[in-house]
């Protein structure tokens, strides 16, 4: 149980340090520590494979995409600073997350739950796969295809298609610039 | 208190923090990031429920994680492509200024 409360503590102080944090490559980098915890949390369970496959997705791959993400999406060195958010929209943001914590913590403490097994459920990588390929075989094909249309349809809406006449621009901040003005149509004051 | 409760109470202070950041920041990341918490909330109640729960079939909270992680790899691939698509045609990636949909 002890190691389950510092588990916990793990997962929770990460996280709201993670998003309550100004520069987002931090946030992005403490996150990585909120999935460990997850990890850790599906290791202290018993589901070991769950686990690995939460570090290899999530602490390698996910991370890694937001950090890019980050990086791309940015100009200078310090804009990766975010402006504060306004103070009412951040009282009514933890006004609603306390009253949905509250309400579920309520309807989780005050409901009666069956006893379950003492141990764990034995489970080992082959029963894993031996269920993936027989009863659930058509949900990993279609996991499969899902992956694939996603993936494809992330790159081509990522892939940028620059019209010509922006992309003879030498300067891109030159042009978002130029560009501006003539789409408000304030061009002739 | 029941075990399963404990674990119950932590992924639902995960989702309520995952929730609180997706509804105040403005920065379209840190939204995605408060989403992508709220799925590893869920994910939680799986292993949670299939380790303590009176469960009839052995495998059934792992497949079904399994199959979630799957769904949250794609949905983070497709948000992050939107977020770089909302930021070259906007030259910035805050929610309030994204809000024509015409490009």
């Amino acid at each position: 149980m002890l190691s389950l409360s510092l588990i916990a503590a793990l997962i929770l102080t990460s996280a709201a340090v993670a998003l309550s944090l100004r520069n987002l490559i931090h946030s992005a980098l403490v996150l990585i520590v909120t999935w460990l915890g997850v990890s850790a949390f599906y290791l202290w369970a018993g589901a070991e494979f769950v686990g690995f496959a939460q570090i290899l997705l999530y602490v390698g791959a996910i991370s890694m995409v937001v950090l890019f993400a980050v990086l791309l999406t940015r100009r200078s060195m310090d804009e990766a600073r975010v402006q504060p958010s306004s103070l009412r929209r951040v009282i009514a943001a933890v006004l609603a997350g306390g009253a949905l914590a509250g309400v579920l913590a309520g309807a989780v403490l005050s409901t009666r739950f069956l006893p379950g097994a003492g141990r764990p459920p034995e489970i080992n990588v082959r029963q894993i796969g031996l269920q993936l390929m027989g009863p659930h075989a058509a949900s990993l094909l279609l996991v499969g295809v899902l992956l694939t249309v996603a993936l494809i349809g992330a790159t081509v809406i990522a892939s940028s298609f620059e019209r010509d006449d922006v992309s003879s621009d030498p300067d891109p901040r030159a042009r978002s610039r130029g560009r501006l003005p003539s789409n408000s149509g304030d061009s002739h004051v | 208190m029941n075990p399963l409760q404990i674990c119950l109470l932590i992924s639902c202070g995960l989702f309520a923090i995952g929730l609180t950041a997706a509804l105040a920041r403005s920065n379209s990341i840190l939204v995605l990031l408060g989403i992508e918490l709220m799925l590893n909330a869920a994910n939680l109640n799986f292993i949670a429920f299939w380790r303590f729960g009176p469960s009839p079939a052995p495998a059934s909270g792992v497949i079904f994680v399994l199959f979630s992680l799957a769904i949250a790899a794609a949905e983070a691939a497709v948000g992050l492509a939107l977020v770089i698509a909302v930021y070259r045609h906007q030259k910035n990636i805050r929610l309030k200024e994204a809000s024509r949909l015409k490009g």
